[in-house]
């Protein structure tokens, strides 16, 4: 591996490779590790860069996933930029040092190697692990390539470490789809990053002997509303800093991912529009193309950021379109109309537009099963019937379920 | 010794409280360069009240089984702070408290895997009052052999909830992690021994280890007055063996070494389970279990208080058929 110089060095590897480089880029401090499929294989890279001494950290084997989240929270508080992660019910082990790091305000990156949530024996990829943590101030993200990890997890920092945010960060990616699977990527100088990364400064909050402080003592009813309501000012105005983060970060890097909040594709005039996170992208914007060349006016829109929840383009993506098909890779059980979580959040989102579209629900790719471009068509064909026949006969479908 | 209290005025503990004066010693003997973390327990509940805290040095919360793991984050990160010149170099103390449910249940996973840590310099102090105590004194793994709690009544049908031994906490945190350079029991009623011990520990470097006995006026039912007293009785009868182990090197300290040595003679466990209204319930037998458990303890064990492996292991009688 070259890494001297200030040019991009290009290079073939895993989508958890792609975030080691970026946490070795960013000077992480500190980050513990705990095995668990997909999610292991980013550790695996960082103890190897930490080793040829590409990378300087403490780097913490834990006992398991509550002490690694416990671990980076605390080192955290003392000011050193952290890393963690997990998978499926190891995320959910360390939930309580997870609710604890953002209403603590310490902007932890972490990674999410989405994996079902678990027995009989689930392994692959499902989008319920990250989606558990909806509700308690963590921002998430879903990344669909190699670069767009690396790029995101320096956004991450960037957007986490700011005064107005100093909330915890969850990066989303496929289990195997994206962290096994392997991808040429760029990674870029350390000199760029030093450009766009201010180091982190947690200010007068800072434990130290300097800084006399008491960090989380009991509030009770006190004051928990208000502790509340901060966090909620802090995720309002995510969105604001997503959008710095990204205008800079394409100035330094050359890299323009245009809508930091989500990336349409071929929406314009489109009839039907499907909606997905993560690398189901691959597959459905494959679709789209075949369908396009044969004059049907489909596209797609993938979902960068849930938290904070991208309402504006949603409104402004899907009011006009005559049916909207969200594919989830999670489901909700008992939700409102029986249907996936991604789909809810969007039904709710258009309830404020002048023109609702039909909305349909495809729930698929569970445990791992793939999504192909064959699936995407016939996923594509039933919306576009529903479209043609103005209504939807069957608003959540369980795709491809074996009866 | 230090004249200034950095665990000072502003507490809410209850009266007779000796986890309250276990801090405020181990905060007297740490001195102002010190990072605390505090687990869930009586200790975060009735002293870091918002608008009331009691430390003079900066305290953070972590959760109930968070004490090995914050103290490792801690250290690893003030380590890579330093080392990167983001941070100036200086001794930081840091130390972790937790009381008996977060460290010896809860938290012994993330505690023992902490003390493993050699390369972090920090202290975990488990502050044991034998209960769960400000969720309403509920049974722990700490809880003593017939002790009343509020998991552990005394009822019609069964006298004894409580039928477990108490675990040997600073045995196993000394045996299981060989690496480890301090090990050591103490209690408030003999604060020099406590003040010297965490010193030692602090000085010493690499992952420490200390366990006090907190007699609780409130969870084991006696007058607050006599929570000193209570505490040496602990000593006095021998069920409290206070000790430390400095660099692999055993040493019974205070009154327990006096035991040892002949000096004075250990006085009955009666004495102290009769002035506790939590063993209130038990007959003569069941003291008598108790006294019988702690001869063994200090007659056959290679270590009193800490290898339970008896110098003539009997044949067992399975083997004799």
């Amino acid at each position: 591996m070259v890494l001297k110089g200030d040019e991009d060095v290009e290079v073939v590897g895993t989508g958890t490779d792609a975030v080691a480089y970026a946490l070795m880029l960013a000077d992480v401090d500190v980050t513990s590790a705990y095995p668990i499929r997909p999610y292991g294989g980013v550790m695996q890279t960082v103890a190897r860069l930490i080793a040829d001494g590409y990378m300087k950290a403490e780097y913490i084997v834990a006992a398991h996933e509550h002490d690694q989240f416990e671990i980076v929270k605390h080192a955290s508080a003392v000011g050193a930029r952290t890393f963690v992660g997990s998978s499926g019910v190891g995320w959910l082990l360390a939930i309580e040092a997870i609710v604890a790091t953002s209403t603590d305000r310490y902007p932890v990156v972490a990674l999410i190697g989405n994996r079902a949530l678990d027995d009989p024996g689930a392994y692959g990829v499902e989008h319920n692990d990250a989606l558990m943590v909806r509700d308690v101030g963590w921002l998430l993200t879903w990344v669909d390539a190699a670069q767009e990890a690396l790029d995101t997890t320096l956004i991450a920092y960037r957007v986490a470490e700011d005064p107005r945010i100093m909330l915890p960060v969850g990066i989303s990616m496929d289990g195997a789809f994206l962290t096994h699977s392997e991808h040429a990527f760029k990674i870029p100088p350390k000199s760029k990053v030093q450009k766009f990364l201010p180091p982190y400064d947690l200010g007068n909050r800072k434990l130290h002997p300097s800084n006399v402080i008491s960090v989380a003592p009991q509030v009770n009813e006190d004051w928990v509303t208000e502790l509340r309501k901060q966090m909620d000012e802090a995720m309002k105005n995510a969105r604001k800093v997503i959008e710095e983060a990204y205008r800079d970060f394409a100035k330094i890097f050359g890299r323009d991912y245009g809508n930091p909040f989500v990336e349409p594709y071929m929406v314009e005039d489109a009839d039907v529009v499907m909606i997905g996170m993560g690398t189901v992208s691959k597959p459905i914007k494959e679709a789209v193309r075949r369908l396009r060349a044969r004059g049907e006016k489909v596209g797609f829109l993938r979902i960068r950021w849930f938290r904070p929840f991208p309402t504006e383009d949603i409104i402004r993506y899907l009011s006009g379109v005559k049916v909207a098909a969200v594919v989830d890779r999670d489901y909700s059980f008992g939700s409102p109309f029986d249907g996936g979580a991604v789909f809810t959040e969007i039904r709710s989102a258009l309830y404020e537009a002048e023109h609702r579209p039909l909305m349909m629900n495809f729930i698929g790719g569970l445990g791992g099963r793939e999504i192909t471009y064959n699936d995407a068509i016939n996923m594509f064909n039933m919306a576009l019937d529903a479209a043609r026949k103005g209504k939807v006969e069957q608003r959540v479908i369980w795709y491809g379920v074996r009866e | 010794m230090a004249q200034t209290e950095y665990f000072d005025a502003g507490h809410r503990t209850c009266q007779g409280c000796e986890s309250a004066m276990v801090l405020r010693w181990v905060a007297k003997a740490a001195g102002p360069n010190t990072i605390v973390i505090g687990a869930t327990g009586c200790m975060y509940v009735a002293n870091t009240t918002y608008y009331t805290t009691a430390w003079a040095l900066p305290w953070i919360h972590t959760q109930l089984s968070g004490t090995g793991s914050a103290v490792v984050g801690t250290a690893a990160a003030l380590k890579a702070l330093m080392e990167k010149g983001k941070l100036p170099s200086e001794k930081i103390n840091v130390i972790g408290i937790c009381g008996d449910l977060g460290c010896a249940d809860a938290g012994l996973s993330e505690v023992s895997n902490a003390l493993t840590h050699t390369k972090y310099n920090f202290l975990i102090l488990m502050y044991d009052n034998e209960s769960s105590a400000n969720t309403d004194i509920q049974e722990t793994t700490m809880t003593p052999f017939g002790a009343l709690t509020t998991f552990s009544p005394s009822g019609k049908q069964i006298r004894i909830m409580k039928y477990r031994w108490k675990k040997n906490m600073a045995a196993m945190m000394a045996v299981g992690h060989p690496e480890i350079k301090y090990v050591a029991t103490a209690m408030a009623a003999d604060p020099i021994d406590l003040y010297n011990k965490v010193r030692k520990a602090l000085e010493i470097g690499g992952p420490t280890f200390i366990h006090t006995l907190d007699p609780c006026p409130k969870g084991w039912g006696y007058d607050p007055k006599y929570s000193h007293e209570i505490g040496k009785l602990a000593v006095e009868t021998g069920l409290w063996p206070l000790f430390e182990i400095e660099n692999g090197k055993f040493r019974l300290t205070g009154t327990s070494a006096r035991i040892a040595s002949g000096e004075i003679k250990r006085k009955p466990v009666k004495e102290y389970i009769s002035r506790q209204t939590r063993f209130k319930h038990l007959t003569d037998e069941d003291i008598e279990y108790i006294q019988r458990k702690v001869d063994e303890m200090w007659e056959k064990w290679l270590i009193p208080g800490l290898l339970p492996l008896t110098k003539e292991l009997p044949y067992p009688e399975t083997a004799k058929t």
